[in-house]
């Protein structure tokens, strides 16, 4: 952590060795650092010590088991694009134990994931892709001659730090899922997350895929600091896991607009109007997939940006759980500051200044009203005086004359 | 000169012209009138309610209305009630920390203001002119610019403070829901029950919101289940029926009953409105009135409806006068010279 300052590495030797071994110039490398250190939500000056990390340090062993799964987890972390990904876990990280990327089989591989165990006790990362199956002592799924229990057991026992990768491997995910069959109260084979299994708390990265970056963050952040990001309850990388999609998704005016898809190919659809009712999972769905998108093909490449709702991949309970065009459960009702009150104070209660121009006003219309009443009728008494006045000068006159 | 036995003659004449001109006295004691069996209505459920105001900003665009500033930036619509240019509001009941929605106590819950259109409204009751009328099929209370004097009794009159005056304007207008009736012949509903992503405003025939209401009130907090959302289809409606709007007929999903009051505001209260409320948090707290079965239409109208009935408190009072004021002339001194 010595070095804040990013752009004085450009020079340095071991980013430019760093870069040609990742196949990258060095400038390309040292904002790959920083994108990491942005996803991570790490202030500035961080960035340069992931590239010295990234740099410098031993590429930590990682030992990666597959059980239950489709292999996605791998194939979205192949796919990853800045730097690729091939030479990323080659290079950054040293990939020790792989079923799907490994070239020797059989015999040969089970010794080498012994052999780094045993070479790196106590210091190794396990990943898991996949869901262990419980049922029958585990019989369904085994490797080498051993069942997902007592590998991952085995695995975890030495490990520095252990990441379940996907969904299955977080909670069970899709082979988790209950069949609609009467009765059934679990999955046929009875598949669970790596935390049930192992009985203690490990580091999740939900998805299906998960995108590769929140993986590869969560690596990264282990190789600068020595530990792992601050997680959630249910093991989830807070700078990744915090949000809910719908609080940074782009589509969100319009939701709050009221402007909605109400079938696939309408006018609101293509006008790229909120997903909400069509399904989408995105208000109960706690993600960044809104934020740093996926897929690595430029702009608007999330699902919910080609058009299609969330279906939740990354909750447990909703993805693989709720029927896909379901509507979602806001999780996020929160009171808008806008939001008037039931009964709004308007305006301000009378001032002393006023009230006593209102008490004047008030007064002298009251006194002017009193003598009007008292002189009612005076004016009629006056004029009849002054008549019989003149009646009387007259007759006086008329005397007179 | 009369004398006093012509003047009493005179009164008694008078009295008995009136009296038969007043018989039918009885119907003047009007009751408190009903929903028509079609009328159309909203229900609002304030437990599914998210708050978001789509149905503020959709209503604005379906009537055609401007943005209301009370921020200092005036960026953003914020009326702080309804008014002349708001007919639709989203207020909020707040207490407290505002931990839980739908609680009393530190929570806070969302209410929709807007008209009620009440089956015996005080506001058509009170309009001099035929400006504030009630539709016979629909029940929508609807509002004539062309016939209004201005004279905003409807404001004064309105239990739920809806009708509001355009003070801003010279030849200023009422402004109230009037259901989205410009928008039915096109086959629309009420915009806000059409874009409510919740189904917290639902559109349909009074009847049939109450019955879902109902339903609804029958249920146990927290269990799943079937909420429709847009318009309530009226029971065993036919597809002609059903063609007459617009827009996807079943949008139904499934959401948790909410811990509701076991009232249906609107049910009874001033004879029943059609825009019914349905709310965890007491509704006087949330700005609904305690109103009693009885309108206060119907009261006013009773009394007035008996005072003028045939003009008899009119050519009472008027004999009465008439009476007081001969006593008191006291004969001029010419007529007095004249006579004597």
């Amino acid at each position: 952590m010595a070095n804040q300052n990013l752009i004085s590495l450009e020079q340095d030797e071991r980013i430019e060795a760093a870069a040609r071994r990742l196949s990258m110039d060095r400038r390309e490398f040292l904002q790959f650092c920083a994108a990491l250190a942005a996803t991570l939500g790490l202030p500035q000056g961080a960035d340069a010590a992931v590239a010295e990390a990234v740099a410098a340090k031993k590429r930590p062993s990682v030992i990666w088991l597959h059980f239950q799964e489709c292999t996605g987890c791998t194939e979205s972390l192949l796919r990853a694009e800045h730097p690729t990904l091939e030479k990323l876990i080659l290079d950054v990280i040293s990939l020790d134990y792989h079923e799907t990327l490994f070239a020797a089989a059989g015999h040969q591989v089970e010794a080498a994931r012994k052999t780094a165990m045993a070479e790196n006790k106590g210091k190794y990362i396990l990943v898991v892709e996949g869901a262990i199956p419980t049922r029958d002592g585990g019989v369904y799924c085994k490797i080498g001659g051993k069942t997902a229990i007592e590998l991952v057991t085995e695995c975890a026992a030495d490990a520095a730090a252990v990441i379940a990768i996907g969904s299955c491997a977080s909670w069970g995910g899709m082979p988790s899922t209950i069949p609609s069959i009467p009765g059934a109260t679990s999955s046929p084979t009875g598949s669970s997350g790596v935390a049930q299994v192992l009985g203690k708390p490990v580091v999740t990265i939900p998805g299906c895929p998960p995108n590769p970056y929140n993986f590869l963050s969560t690596v990264v952040h282990f190789l600068t600091f020595g530990k792992l990001p601050e997680v959630d309850h249910l093991g989830r990388p807070k700078f990744a896991y915090s949000r809910l999609i719908h609080e940074n998704c782009e589509r969100r005016a319009h939701f709050d607009a009221g402007r909605f898809a109400m079938e696939f190919g309408d006018e609101g659809h293509r006008k790229g109007h909120c997903l909400y009712k069509l399904g989408c999972k995105g208000p109960e769905t706690y993600a960044n997939c809104s934020v740093i998108l996926f897929g690595d093909a430029g702009a608007g490449t999330w699902p919910v940006a080609c058009g299609h709702p969330c279906i939740g991949c990354t909750e447990q309970g909703v993805g693989f759980t709720k029927p896909i065009h379901t509507v979602a459960k806001l999780k996020n009702i929160e009171p808008s500051a806008f939001l008037p009150r039931i009964v709004e104070e308007k305006g301000v209660g009378a001032t002393l200044g006023s009230a006593a121009v209102l008490a004047a006003v008030a007064g002298a219309a009251a006194g002017a009203g009193a003598m009007v009443a008292k002189n009612l009728g005076l004016s009629h008494q006056a004029e009849e005086m002054e008549r019989a006045k003149k009646e009387g000068s007259k007759a006086a006159e008329s005397t007179e004359v | 000169m009369t004398t006093r036995r012509d003047f009493l003659r005179g009164c008694l004449a008078g009295g008995a012209a009136a009296a038969t001109a007043a018989l039918p006295e009885t119907a003047a004691a009007r009751d408190t009138l009903q929903r028509p069996p079609e009328g159309l209505g909203l229900l609002y459920d304030a437990t599914l309610c998210v708050g978001c105001q789509a149905c503020v900003a959709a209503c604005k665009r379906a009537n055609d209305n401007p943005a209301e500033f009370t921020a200092m930036d005036k960026l953003w619509d914020t009326p702080l009630d309804t008014s002349g240019h708001t007919f639709n509001l989203i207020k909020m009941y707040r207490n407290g920390t505002m931990e839980t929605k739908d609680s009393e106590l530190n929570g806070f819950s969302f209410m929709k203001t807007s008209c009620m259109h009440c089956a015996d409204p005080s506001c058509v009751s009170a309009c001099p002119v035929s400006s504030m009328q009630k539709d016979p099929v629909t029940g929508v209370v609807s509002y004539d610019p062309d016939a209004c004097i201005g004279c905003r009794y409807c404001v004064a009159a309105c239990p739920f403070g809806i009708p509001k005056y355009q003070y801003d304007s010279p030849t200023g207008k009422i402004g109230k829901c009037e259901l989205c009736r410009h928008r039915h012949e096109d086959g629309h509903y009420s915009a806000c029950a059409e874009v409510c992503p919740t189904g917290a405003t639902l559109f349909g025939r009074t009847e049939d919101l109450l019955a879902e209401a109902k339903r609804r009130l029958a249920l146990k907090p927290g269990d799943w289940t079937t909420v429709p959302r847009g318009r309530l289809p009226a029971e065993g409606e036919t597809p002609e029926a059903a063609a007459k709007w617009k827009g996807p007929v079943d949008q139904a999903y499934q959401a948790q009953v909410g811990n509701y009051l076991q009232h249906v505001y609107g049910e009874t209260e001033y004879g029943g409105t059609q825009v019914l409320k349905l709310s965890a948090v007491n509704f006087q707290k949330v700005g609904l009135p305690d109103l009693p079965p009885k309108s206060s239409a119907a009261t006013s109208e009773t009394i007035q409806h008996t005072l003028y009935g045939g003009l008899v408190m009119p050519i009472a009072v008027l004999a009465g006068l008439t009476w007081v004021a001969r006593r008191n002339v006291v004969p001029d001194d010419e007529e007095k010279g004249g006579q004597s």
